[in-house]
């Protein structure tokens, strides 16, 4: 709590000095950080003790606020914490003079962010959860807009804030179905309320229109891959990794805590929505060539995934299967922690290579892991994350994933237990897809050759930067070799929502057996240890027995006398096979030069097919209805005083 | 025993992965009447390049010299929790069969960012392609080993082996569709024709050559052995699959080890037989034809799963 109070402060402090960088990033940001690190302490411990509360007597007469800290806030508040040490330590090396909102501003916005979303995974009534929400919303529309001289910066923002404002709208009338007649706004008359299965239902639908919203879900995405990109490099790094976890904070807040026992059909709705959200995120992450706006649909794909676990879960705990509920939840908790860190991390890099080259589109970047080593490596244990590779940490997450699924036949329903198995076939296309995306990714940002002469004097992260990209990847490779210390603390977690607790840690430190009865075990360090081993004792046999000699050569062209960087693939090109394959998926349009033209030149636009068919029509309906309204709204006093005239006689009439 | 097993299965890996391929193409060519050229040629390319001084593109990051090692490790890993031979491995318990699948990404997504590390064309080209291949074969070849796995339900890949081997001889109809899936992908994944000619050297239609077109001398002969070891771990998680027979599980004592190093290599010679017929009946696909044929693999693999699903069998 304190600390949250401290972010705040922190944050007002940027305002006695707004102009004052030097004031900003090297005192105020780094403090941020430490803040960061403490919450994340003070949230570990947390994690095994009993729920706390406090209530807070501000805010309206008769509504204080009610504050929760229980393992689930808990485990998402070391989320936050840790992650934006990382971020802020990034930060308070990245910002600099610019264009757009002033450091003590932007340091104000950043904090209140921090804190916000701090007090949405705190919060234990309606109200104030609303009020950290719209808080968190509009402190990040502010940051989105930090360099509001562009245009298509403020129309990103007004996306953002249309959708965000859309997304709270379903979430208020969640809450209020929820507290099912008692008036009641704390979580507590919540919990107790009972409800009939179908405003249950109801409940459950309405919630998650409204967590989608904010996490991303097809197709209410549409706002991500706009604002994303558009904010600041440590803000995109916050909004992806923690901002959209507390979306799924929130869907298992509402769905194990405050609903009870979910019934199993609920289930299905995220589970189908999610695994159709990971395959067209990662389609459309294949085809990007800004980026950040690869990053974006990356982090579509994976909300995706986290909440086809979601509904795994609901499937599993509705059947009656808890531990398969649990094994489940802890692939959905393992992956949101594990994907703060990742894409972090890969935001942060895109960062430094902005700041390096002023270049977000990847056509004009190319062999920066000469220029940037630091960047480069670091972004690497990322993407390679990210890819879903062993031994780091997204291939844990995956695994547990794929071992729920595998399962997933004996849930006690025909038909149901024939499809659920399948969704195992489109998670596996989508991580073999991810893949595909981070060669591109750090493919054509840092290796082959520079695309641009410019990029000849592009220089590395600066040493703060460079603190916040080691940081986040030490968490990477951290989650990922001890996979079994991660589980155990996971398990407190998916106990408290219900599931039964996977069965205590019975091997060795270093061996994962989420199910001992099911003979699976994997385990990360002897795994890394084997590769690196052989790797050694590879290097080391081949200059003993044979020798180490080498020597530098210009590479072959096929005779051609000098090698340009225009023969290698553009960010196009590599993304061709995945636009020829999931056609459907997109809406092409193209320019191809003709063989005659003087100056020829090939554009190709993919734009979402969401947008003309589901938003387009959209937008036409209220603008008409907006029309209609507008034919009353005269802007004459007359006829307003008529109108007020007929209301009163209407009433009156109604009244007598 | 344990110890001595793991023991075994490597160096039984790495001696007889080259001689596996130099046995398909001695296939091969006898198939197509040419004069073979002598089952141990890999083996000599390969200590050739070993001798050679290494040759490396200007602007070759230190990523490029890191890759062949990571790849060969991560092949030499994969064929040490592979039960080709014994089904008691100390090294399977750190992967299952879905972390086998993750080895093989990582060998590949290794191999294409080296590709990708001088930046000429046909690097980007084959890196490209070969990721293009790889995100739809590696879910097929999950698929198959999910729908596998579902039979003993783990996927622990010794168990599996160990309970299809010491099962009745039953016939699973799922595991027909599963082993149609699964031999597409070893096509289409080790570079084999329909997808990729090994022969060629420079064709613009090829994939896995063109992404080695800038390594020479020891990391060359470190992915070549790689590519062979990986034909070798395929056609070993085939057996372990689809005819697990023969295989020393627990307790069955250096008698049933040793007895199945010879049936090992008898599978062997069968399978790169057949390997061989196939690929001297079909001609090469057109790269954009690959999906197509991944996306059947794909489908029966899913389907496999289905039919598993449908009829307990």
């Amino acid at each position: 709590m304190a600390l949250l109070a401290l972010w705040a402060l922190i944050g007002l402090a940027g305002l006695l000095r707004p102009s004052s960088l030097r004031y900003v990033g090297r005192t105020l940001f780094p403090l941020g950080a430490v803040c960061g690190v403490a919450l994340a302490i003070v949230a570990a411990l947390g994690l095994g003790s009993p729920p706390e509360r406090v209530v807070l007597l501000i805010g309206l007469p008769d509504l204080p606020m009610h504050l929760r800290l229980d393992p689930l806030a808990s485990l998402f508040l070391f989320l936050l914490g840790s992650t934006s040490a990382g971020i802020s330590i990034f930060a308070a090396g990245y910002f600099r003079k610019g264009h757009g909102t002033s450091a003590g501003l932007l340091c104000v916005q950043y904090h209140v962010f921090l804190a916000s979303m701090g007090m949405v995974m705190l919060a234990d009534d309606a109200y104030s959860f609303m009020l950290a929400w719209e808080t968190m919303a509009l402190s990040s529309y502010f940051l989105v807009t930090a360099q509001h001289g562009l245009a298509e910066i403020r129309r990103a923002g007004f996306l953002y804030l249309l959708m965000a404002h859309v997304g709270a709208i379903t979430l208020l009338l969640a809450f209020g179905v929820m507290q099912g007649g008692s008036w009641q706004f704390t979580f507590d008359a919540m919990r107790a309320a009972h409800l009939t299965p179908e405003r249950a239902a109801a409940a459950f639908l309405l919630a998650l229109i409204g967590f989608g919203t904010k996490a991303g879900l097809v197709p209410l995405h549409v706002w991500l891959p706009e604002a994303h990109p558009a904010a600041p490099s440590p803000v995109s790094a916050l909004m992806s990794g923690v901002m959209l976890k507390t979306a799924v904070y929130g869907a298992l807040r509402v769905t194990f805590d405050l609903l009870g026992t979910p019934q199993w059909w609920w289930g299905l709705v995220p589970l189908a929505f999610g695994l159709f959200t990971a395959l067209y995120g990662v389609a459309f992450a294949a085809v990007q060539s800004d980026m950040k706006r690869l990053l974006a649909y990356s982090s579509v794909e994976n909300l995706g995934i986290v909440f086809t676990a979601f509904g795994l879960a609901i499937v599993f705990q509705g059947a009656g299967m808890p531990a398969l509920a649990a094994l489940a939840l802890i692939a959905l908790l393992y992956h949101s922690l594990n994907h703060a860190f990742m894409k972090s991390l890969l935001f942060l890099g895109t960062g430094a290579v902005l700041h390096s080259t002023g270049e977000r589109n990847l056509g004009r970047l190319g062999g920066l892991i000469h220029r940037m080593p630091w960047t480069a490596w670091l972004t690497l244990v990322g993407a390679l994350a990210l890819a879903g590779l062993p031994p780091l940490n997204g291939f844990v997450s995956e695994w547990l994933l794929l071992q729920s699924f595998l399962f997933s036949h004996e849930v006690p329903w025909t038909f149901v237990n024939m499809l659920l198995p399948l969704g195992a076939a489109v998670v596996a296309l989508a991580a073999a897809l991810a893949a595909y995306v981070m060669v591109k990714f750090f493919g054509v940002i840092f290796l082959g050759q520079p695309r641009e002469p410019a990029l000849a004097h592009a220089h590395d992260a600066s040493v703060l930067e460079r603190i916040g990209l080691v940081w986040l990847a030490l968490g990477c490779v951290a989650l990922g070799l001890l996979p079994a210390h991660v589980i155990e603390v996971l398990n407190v977690v998916a106990a408290q929502l219900g599931a039964a607790a996977l069965p205590a840690r019975t091997g060795p430190w270093w061996l994962l057996v989420p199910l001992p009865a099911r003979l699976v075990s994997y385990s990360a360090p002897v795994f890394f240890a084997a590769i690196i081993g052989i790797v050694l004792v590879t290097a080391a046999a081949v200059r003993i027995f044979r020798h180490g000699r080498m020597r530098r050569s210009a590479p072959w062209v096929c005779g051609i006398e000098r090698l340009e960087p225009r023969m290698q693939d553009t960010a196009e090109g590599f993304g061709q096979p995945i636009r020829r394959i999931f056609g459907s998926f997109f809406s092409l349009q193209r320019e191809l030069p003709s063989p005659f033209d003087r100056a020829p030149r090939y554009r190709v636009a993919v734009t979402d097919r969401i947008w003309r068919y589901l938003y387009e029509p959209l937008g036409t309906v209220v603008q008409r209805a907006a029309d209609l309204c507008a034919r009353a709204q005269q802007g004459r006093i007359s006829v307003y005083l008529l109108y007020a005239l007929t209301t009163l006689v209407v009433l009156l009439a109604l009244v007598l | 025993m344990e110890i001595l097993t793991q023991v075994l299965e490597l160096i039984v890996a790495l001696a007889v992965a080259p001689l596996f391929l130099g046995w398909v193409n001695q296939c091969r060519a006898w198939l197509q009447n040419r004069t073979a050229p002598g089952i141990t040629l890999p083996f000599r390319n390969i200590d050739k390049l070993f001798h050679k001084e290494a040759v490396i593109a200007t602007g070759a990051s230190p990523l490029f010299r890191l890759a062949p090692y990571i790849v060969f490790s991560s092949m030499v890993l994969a064929a040490a929790i592979i039960p080709s031979m014994g089904t008691e491995l100390p090294l399977t318990r750190a992967a299952d069969a879905i972390a086998l699948v993750g080895l093989l990404a990582t060998a590949r997504v290794f191999l294409a960012l080296a590709a990708m590390d001088v930046g000429t064309a046909f690097g980007t080209l084959g890196a490209r392609r070969e990721m293009m291949i790889g995100f739809l074969a590696e879910p097929a070849l999950l698929m198959v080993i999910l729908a596998a796995s579902l039979i003993p339900a783990t996927t622990a890949l010794p168990a599996i082996a160990a309970h299809l081997a010491t099962q009745p001889l039953g016939v699973y109809p799922s595991l027909a569709f599963t082993g149609t899936a699964f031999t597409l992908v070893l096509l289409a994944e080790n570079a084999r024709i329909p997808i990729d000619n090994p022969a060629t050297h420079l064709e613009l239609t090829m994939i896995h050559e063109s992404m080695l077109l800038e390594y020479s001398a020891r990391h060359l002969a470190l992915i070549e052995w790689a590519s062979a070891l990986k034909l070798f771990n395929y056609a070993c998680i085939g057996f372990a699959l689809f005819v697990p027979w023969g295989v020393s599980t627990r307790g069955s004592g250096p008698a049933a080890l040793l007895a199945a190093v010879p049936l090992l290599l008898l599978k062997l010679a069968g399978a790169g037989a057949a390997l061989a017929l196939i690929e001297t009946c079909s001609a090469k696909l057109r790269v954009f034809r690959a999906p197509e044929f991944l996306a059947i693999a794909f489908l029966f693999a899913v389907l496999g799963l289905l039919v598993h699903l449908l009829l307990g069998a």
